[in-house]
């Protein structure tokens, strides 16, 4: 099959987080960057796809800044084919800009599949997948946790509130991923160097004009916690005497 | 004057609590720019039209009824279809959607249908005649996004439990549709939803989440879990990354960055450390109670009350506590 996945660079969590002089974005000094979360599933389901079916080709997509070419090199060294940057900086939060970029993009070259994240793991939006799938007119079944293909035919689950959906759809199709798929498998040496020798096209992206911008970036509100009611069973009578009067949620 | 839409959930022949949300926002919305109409859209199988006139008590004017017997489980393309074709049938200035599993799939198809951007998942907004701002957790909750969305109809989905439904007394006037597509027709098909049993209240709609991790050390310990969400009778059970991966619960029940964003009156940590990814899926919590062995877990950093102690010596109490206060206060 011929898939493609579209994967974002986004600055790893786990790091400290400052706001920036502008107010709305981070404070890049010091950040690290990887593949978005759900995003690096994605491609460890397409490159399984492929394994599992026959011969196929696995391309990686991604709108952003010069600096994620490394971003896409690691996907590469996954295992992916080849990659396409749609160059645009900064990067719009706006998803429904995005989505546009990557359906002109994405038009009219015979994918059977196009594979997105659920969600990034920065915007917290979860809708250029969707986005992407209406204006590409092809069936979409999001935030999938298992997935089968057979004769140009897809089964997938999707996990619900106390539920899980069954869902059947035709090929071509864009699928988005949730956690639960599949662990991401980690570049290995050969697949680092086979890497260096594959292609990344680069070009402009064709983005959509921005409606949904940022104002503001903040930190959250540090918490008042780190209340000790105290230790052991001793302590569960002042606990609970505190969320009745206090907090009064019992 | 300013009308407004909400898309009212309808499951297994009732609305959902999300549903009440939508359409209390939509309200709020109505008025904050000068006092227009609100319509809400409910779409479920046939029966639902005897319900919709509960939409009024949440300041819906005037409710849409699609009824259709295929329509029982949600089906994506008519839902995003019908909802699309009644927005572009009426002059909102605002739609409001649930950021529930089924609203994070309908609202972003709806808004590509108008050509419209969305604001996904919010916490909070303002509105106006020209800009509509909103709060939205990102970066997994380590950062606070304040959006300006504009273009009309402003499209928004509510994280669940974020914004209270207020009740208030109006009269909706109930008309039926037909879906805008036949169902039959439809490429993505729904074929089957197994209900897990749902001895509890969903993750997303209970007041109050009780969640186990690591420390209880097996499947079979979740029962203190399961007794400690039952003396308390309105709350669901939630669980680590930790727990799900090794089977102890289902996937389902994970809260986190990669599980489910819960914003619960109370919530309880259980023997959970209180990793990073874990804090982004419940740290919008009201209230947060951790029990934890070890009084350096990060997760006390984020509690508003913390027990210092083994789990196995202080829930057992606490669930006759808990079940004693609820007997007493009622
Ligand atoms: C990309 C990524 C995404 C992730 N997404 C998620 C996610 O969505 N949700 C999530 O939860 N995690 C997620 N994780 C995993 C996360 O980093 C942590 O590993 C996980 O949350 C830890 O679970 P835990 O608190 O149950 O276990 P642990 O960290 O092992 O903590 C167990 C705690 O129990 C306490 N304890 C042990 N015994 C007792 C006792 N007898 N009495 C009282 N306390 C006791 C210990 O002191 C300890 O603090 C993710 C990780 C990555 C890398
Ligand atoms: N700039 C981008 N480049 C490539 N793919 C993207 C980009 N932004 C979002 N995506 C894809 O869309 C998914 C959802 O993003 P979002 O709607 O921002 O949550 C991501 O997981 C990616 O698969």
């Amino acid at each position: 099959m011929k898939i493609a996945v579209c994967l974002k660079r986004v600055p790893d969590t786990e790091m400290r987080f400052a706001i920036a002089a502008d107010g709305t974005s981070l404070d890049s000094a010091g950040l690290k960057y990887d593949i978005s979360d759900f995003d690096g599933y994605a491609v460890e389901i397409a490159l399984r796809l492929n394994e599992q079916q026959g011969p196929g080709e696995v391309v990686v997509v991604a709108l952003g800044p010069d600096a994620l070419q490394e971003t896409l090199r690691k996907a590469l060294s996954m295992g992916v084919d080849r990659g396409i940057h749609l160059q645009a900086d900064p990067v719009p939060y706006d998803g429904f800009s995005i989505a546009q970029a990557l359906a002109s993009e994405l038009a009219g070259q015979g994918f059977d599949l196009i594979l997105f994240g659920r969600v990034a793991t920065d915007t917290g939006n979860g809708m250029v997948g969707p986005m992407t799938a209406h204006l590409m007119d092809l069936p979409c079944v999001t935030a999938i946790s298992r997935l089968e293909i057979a004769a140009g035919k897809g089964t997938a689950h999707r996990e619900l509130e106390g539920a899980t959906e069954t869902v059947t759809f035709p090929l071509p199709a864009i699928l988005t991923i949730d956690e639960g798929i599949a662990r991401p498998r980690l570049p290995s040496l050969k697949g680092i160097m086979a890497a260096k020798k594959k292609p990344i096209e680069s070009r402009p992206a064709a983005l959509g004009p921005v409606r949904l911008t940022v104002d503001r970036l903040e930190l959250p509100p540090e918490r008042a916690g780190g209340r000790i009611v105290g230790e052991g069973p001793d302590a569960v009578p002042e606990l609970v005497r505190l969320l009745h009067e206090e907090a009064k949620v019992l | 004057m300013a009308d407004t839409f909400a898309f009212a959930e309808f499951r297994a022949g009732a609305f959902r609590k999300v549903a009440f949300e939508t359409v209390s926002a939509a309200r709020r919305a109505a008025d904050a720019t000068g006092g227009g109409a609100v319509t809400a859209l409910a779409m479920g199988a046939p029966g639902l039209s005897g319900k919709a006139a509960e939409l009024g008590r949440y300041g819906a004017d005037r409710v849409i009824v699609v009824e259709h017997a295929e329509l029982a489980r949600y089906s994506p393309e008519v839902f995003a279809g019908t909802a699309g074709a009644q927005l572009k049938a009426g002059s909102y200035r605002a739609g409001f959607f649930s950021a529930s599993a089924e609203g994070r799939d309908l609202a972003p198809r709806v808004a590509a249908a108008l050509g419209q951007s969305l604001a996904s998942d919010i916490t909070s907004f303002e509105i106006t005649a020209d800009a509509l701002t909103a709060r939205h957790p990102v970066y997994v909750g380590k950062a606070i996004a304040t959006l300006r969305l504009t273009g009309t109809p402003a499209l928004v989905s509510l994280r669940p439990g974020a914004m209270v439904a207020v009740e208030q007394s109006r009269t909706a006037q109930v008309e039926t549709a037909a879906p805008a597509l036949d169902p039959a027709s439809a490429r993505v098909v729904v074929t089957e939803l197994a209900q897990r049993p749902a001895a509890r209240m969903d993750l997303g709609e209970a007041p109050v989440v009780i969640s186990g991790g690591r420390g209880l050390k097996s499947a079979e310990n979740f029962k203190l879990v399961e007794d400690l969400a039952s003396a308390f009778g309105n709350a669901a059970v939630g669980a680590t990354r930790a727990v799900t991966d090794d089977g102890w619960r289902p996937s389902s029940d994970q809260i986190g960055q990669t599980g489910r964003l819960v914003s619960p009156a109370l919530y309880v940590a259980v023997g959970i450390s209180g990793a990073i990814q874990h804090l982004a899926g419940m740290r919008t919590a009201r209230v947060i109670v951790a029990i934890n062995r070890d009084k350096d877990a990060p997760i006390f950093k984020v509690a508003d009350y913390g027990i210092v102690g083994d789990l196995f010596e202080v829930v057992p109490p606490l669930i006759e506590a808990v079940k004693r206060a609820r007997a007493e206060h009622q």
